[in-house]
């Protein structure tokens, strides 16, 4: 029983379905991010979450009581939008105070609890400016001072860091990661940003054409990718479509091109029962090139180098095997191989994962 | 040559559509009986005759009174009307929206009579609280026009912030929506304003017997002679229809730049 649980969820507008049938839950403290491209319905959660939109079918609860009939403005909870939506005729202090006007706090009360507000997202000195007079960075963390000075009970954030500028976001990520550990408050968060979604949280929804895709943590999603989709949407991946010839308790073993027979763990297999079609699930970062054939124990294949993609202290090389173009990203030291280098690409069997197919 | 043309004759259109105005303002100053060139001397006798005229005194309170109360309800009823317009979804939305604003496409005396002969159908007969309808029915589509305008620029995501924090719709609508849409509220207002307070055709038609506006009561005044009074009641008009907009735009960048918008 989580601090936030959907229950058979459905949102439907007119015959478009925004979100099919999901349950989920979420554990109270915990920084959970649904995770997927525009239009795959984690947005069209968070607002039934939030109570701006009522789910078609459904129990939404929160803190063990059931909110679809609450309306959004008596669920206390803190909701941070992408493009911050601080009100532009309030100034900043009038702005963090705000929540706290509805929720019977004394005015020194509120004095005391909105610059505590401002101290933790490191903003004091802005209090008397008008949103207009701040940067974007400025403005996310304002906005976000007003969502937790209400001591939300679950705190909700809409793609927050996607209109600030790269260099920006890296810092809000860790600023905003380091806020929430703070104050422990129970956080979703929405993104399509797949390094966001791994830096953050604690639990990662992958959500696709309304449906979760897969729920787990951020290494259990990167390592062991539980459909196709989430294999391709998270990092580079090399997919090899292939058999599996039998599951043993030694591992799965799998027939593909290029590899041949390849034995994947048990544990990265968790989805394939038996025998039958399957799928081979390679991240480009863990196929190695190297000059000479491997030391024993690797899976190797020969390769020709097609494209080298050089980017400072990795490279990404686009190789053929027979027909097959696979991806690799190797960290180098010295010069990467030029196109046309004949290689070897070498694999170790826990860094497969296996899919049915 | 080509430029000089065309200022020259941007000149003399301006000239034509405004020396007659500035012809009245100067002669409501003259102090002669009769208005010829050049003035005679400066004289604020006309401003002082209006001030002791009656008539005028009461068409004036008349015409203030109808302004405001136009202004009052033109307003409410416009943002409430764009609010649902805007924010909701209504069905038969673009037939709400074209009956709305029809009155000012429709010509101003079709609007008066029509106005006129469905009231006498009902049975119910001329009074000043007909007057003021129709100029809330004449005056709610600029209100509606430029609060609309205003509504579809404010974001939604505001609003929901409010939500989220507590506020209940009213209260979001009176602590965020109202006062991000206060420049075209006011704006919405003073227009509703001047337009009533300088309407005459539709005036003619709608009031009762006995109450005069300032435009009618000039118009009936001239009917009579040609008094310098008009002219100062004229200026009186002119200071009032172009000086309110002015002053209500100059409060509102003033705001704007406290505001660093």
């Amino acid at each position: 029983m989580g601090a936030v649980s959907l229950k058979n969820i459905v949102k439907r507008f007119g015959v478009f379905t925004a979100v099919e049938k999901t349950s989920l839950s979420i554990a109270e403290g915990s920084f959970t991010t649904l995770l997927g491209p525009s239009g795959c319905g984690k947005t069209t959660t968070l607002r039934m979450i939030a109570g701006l939109l009522d789910p078609t079918e459904g129990e939404i609860i929160i803190g063990g009581k059931r909110v679809n009939d609450v309306p959004i403005y008596k669920r206390n909870l803190g909701l941070v939008f992408q493009n911050y939506a601080l009100f532009p005729h309030k100034t900043v202090s009038e702005n963090v105070a705000f929540g706290l006007r509805y929720r019977n706090v004394t005015k020194p009360e509120i004095a005391r609890r909105v610059q505590e507000a401002l101290e933790l997202v490191q903003l004091p000195q802005v209090a008397a400016r008008y949103p207009r007079a701040l940067s974007g960075g400025q403005q996310q963390r304002i906005a976000l001072a007003r969502a937790i000075v209400i001591e939300p009970d679950v705190l909700l954030l809409d793609e927050p860091l996607s209109a600030l500028d790269a260099n920006l976001r890296e810092d809000m990520r860790v600023e905003l990661k380091r806020i929430q550990e703070r104050i422990g408050v129970t956080t979703v968060f929405v993104t399509h940003d797949q390094s966001e979604a791994l830096a953050m949280s604690d639990q990662i929804v992958v959500m696709s054409d309304g449906r979760v895709e897969q729920v787990g943590a951020p290494e259990e999603v990167y390592n062991t990718p539980a459909s196709e989709f989430v294999a391709k949407f998270l990092g580079a991946s090399n997919i090899l479509d292939g058999r599996c010839l039998s599951r043993g308790p030694e591992g799965a073993v799998l027939e593909v091109p290029v590899f041949g027979k390849v034995i994947v763990p048990s544990a990265k297999a968790p989805h394939l029962v038996g025998e039958g079609a399957a799928k081979l699930v390679i991240r480009a970062e863990k196929l190695l090139l190297r000059r000479s054939p491997p030391e024993s124990g690797a899976f190797s294949a020969p390769a020709e180098v097609e494209t080298v993609d050089y980017q400072g202290q990795s490279v990404r090389y686009f190789v053929r095997a027979g027909n097959v173009q696979l991806q690799a990203i190797n960290m180098i030291d010295e010069r990467p191989f030029p196109a046309g280098a004949q290689v070897h690409m070498t694999l170790r069997p826990q860094d497969c994962a296996a899919l049915p197919g | 040559m080509g430029w000089s043309v065309i200022r020259a004759y941007t000149i003399l259109v301006y000239l034509f559509m405004f020396l007659p105005v500035a012809v009245v303002v100067l002669l409501s100053f003259n102090q002669n009986q009769f208005g010829s060139f050049p003035m005679t001397g400066f004289s604020l006798r006309w401003f002082e005759a209006l001030w002791n005229n009656d008539a005028v005194m009461r068409a004036f309170r008349t015409s203030l009174v109808l302004g405001l109360l136009t202004a009052l309800i033109s307003t409410t009823l416009g943002v409430l009307a764009s609010l649902a317009l805007v924010r909701y979804a209504v069905p038969g939305k673009n037939l709400i929206t074209t009956i709305l604003i029809a009155p000012i496409l429709v010509p101003e005396v079709v609007l008066a009579v029509a106005l006129l002969l469905f009231l006498n159908w009902l049975g119910i007969g001329k009074s000043f609280a007909l007057l003021l309808a129709g100029h809330v029915i004449f005056t709610l589509p600029f209100v509606i026009l430029v609060v609309q305008a205003r509504l579809v620029s404010i974001r939604r995501d505001v609003e929901e912030a409010a939500l989220s924090l507590g506020a209940s719709p009213v209260q979001t609508f009176f602590s965020v929506t109202l006062p991000l849409l206060m420049p075209a509220v006011a704006a919405g207002a003073l227009f509703a304003f001047t337009i009533s307070f300088d309407d005459i055709t539709g005036t003619l038609f709608w009031k009762p017997g006995g109450v005069e506006t300032v435009p009618t009561q000039i118009f009936s005044m001239l009917r009579n002679s040609i008094s310098p009074e008009i002219n100062a009641l004229g200026t009186v008009m002119i200071i009032i229809t172009v000086g309110l907009p002015l002053l209500g735009a100059a409060i509102a960048r003033k705001i704007s730049i406290k505001r660093g918008m």
